[in-house]
């Protein structure tokens, strides 16, 4: 997708720079730019690996499963035909939490276990089925409460 | 106001502490475990970094030749109407399709306008309680080779759009 955006911008930038007379300010940005994605990055560098770090122990504890017992009653709101501790029951719980507790990592692994299992009980094995479905919207809604990749960069850029 | 800046204030703190508590109960090799995630926040620090310098370029070059200035201006009608802020527009179009690439640009907003201004409030929210959707749709559709997908890009875009207009009714009335 980015093949197609990023271009874009480039060629637009250029033909509206010369026709706004913005030339200088456009070269200017260029080198400034490219400078400011290096300080960025390096900033970044500390709180990316400090946050990893932290929640890839939660990941070893079993913070997810007891947090997945507390889902209950929520999942059985959300998914009323799904057996209780039945495999994708769990699974999908699972998958809940860690999105929850901001850890995309061990959320999606454990999502395309869920759809597995779901794959199992389709009927229609090319078509969606509607837990699918609304299992995927709710991946795709992000249900972070704590957003580790937002609070990285936003503690990088406020002690820097 | 002092209430939330306290619980912001204590939220962070807390969480690491609870996981390390947790860790030590379960008898984990916390450290070590800790080393493991860190080299791979190393890892994805490397790897959006390309992306980044792409973009940031990219997006610089587009503000700076005065076109999003340009494009402002004609949304603005519309965007006052939602009230949505037009600063944060290149965000929320980008967001479903690219995560690297919204990422990239929600980082140079907080940079333009500040981390702690009202749009990089907003955007911070946003890329909070918005994902990938085309991403996710498409490796979860794939990874049991589902082809009829039902239209579930409609809802998906649906709950993204919910999500950002939240985030900025939200920001409005916290902050």
């Amino acid at each position: 997708m980015l093949n197609l955006i990023w271009p874009i911008f480039i060629i637009i930038s250029f033909g509206y720079s010369i026709f706004s007379g913005n030339l200088s300010k456009l070269n200017e940005s260029i080198f400034s730019s490219a400078e400011s994605a290096v300080t960025l990055c390096i900033t970044l560098l500390g709180t990316m690996c400090l946050w990893n770090g932290i929640m890839h122990i939660a990941n070893k504890t079993s913070v997810i499963e007891k947090l997945t017992k507390i889902l209950g009653p929520l999942m059985k709101f959300i998914f009323p035909n799904i057996r209780r501790n039945s495999q994708v029951h769990k699974e999908i719980s699972m998958n809940i939490v860690a999105n929850m507790l901001g850890l995309g990592n061990a959320a999606t692994p454990l999502g395309l276990k869920a759809m597995k299992s779901m794959q199992k009980e389709n009927s229609k094995k090319d078509t969606l089925t509607d837990n699918m479905m609304l299992f995927i919207v709710l991946n795709t809604a992000s249900l972070q409460i704590i957003p580790t990749t937002v609070i990285a960069i936003r503690s990088s850029m406020r002690f820097k | 106001m002092q209430i939330i800046n306290y619980l912001s204030n204590l939220a962070m703190p807390f969480i690491i502490f609870l996981i390390v508590v947790f860790g030590l109960i379960e008898r984990n090799k916390v450290f070590d475990t800790f080393l493991d995630g860190a080299k791979e926040g190393l890892e994805i620090v490397f790897n959006i970094f390309p992306t980044l310098i792409g973009l940031f370029v990219a997006i610089g070059a587009l503000r700076s030749s005065g076109i999003i200035d340009a494009m402002v201006n004609f949304l603005n009608p519309v965007l006052k109407i939602i009230q949505f802020p037009s600063e944060v527009m290149p965000l929320a179009l980008l967001r479903p399709i690219s995560g690297s690439g919204s990422m990239a640009i929600a980082t140079d907003i907080m940079k333009n306008f500040g981390v702690d201004s009202n749009i990089g409030l907003i955007a911070s929210v946003i890329m909070g309680s918005t994902e990938t959707t085309l991403y996710t749709i498409a490796i979860y559709t794939s990874s049991v080779g589902i082809k009829k997908t039902r239209n579930i890009i409609i809802p998906a875009l649906i709950a993204d759009i919910v999500g950002m207009i939240v985030s900025v009714v939200v920001c409005r009335l916290v902050f």
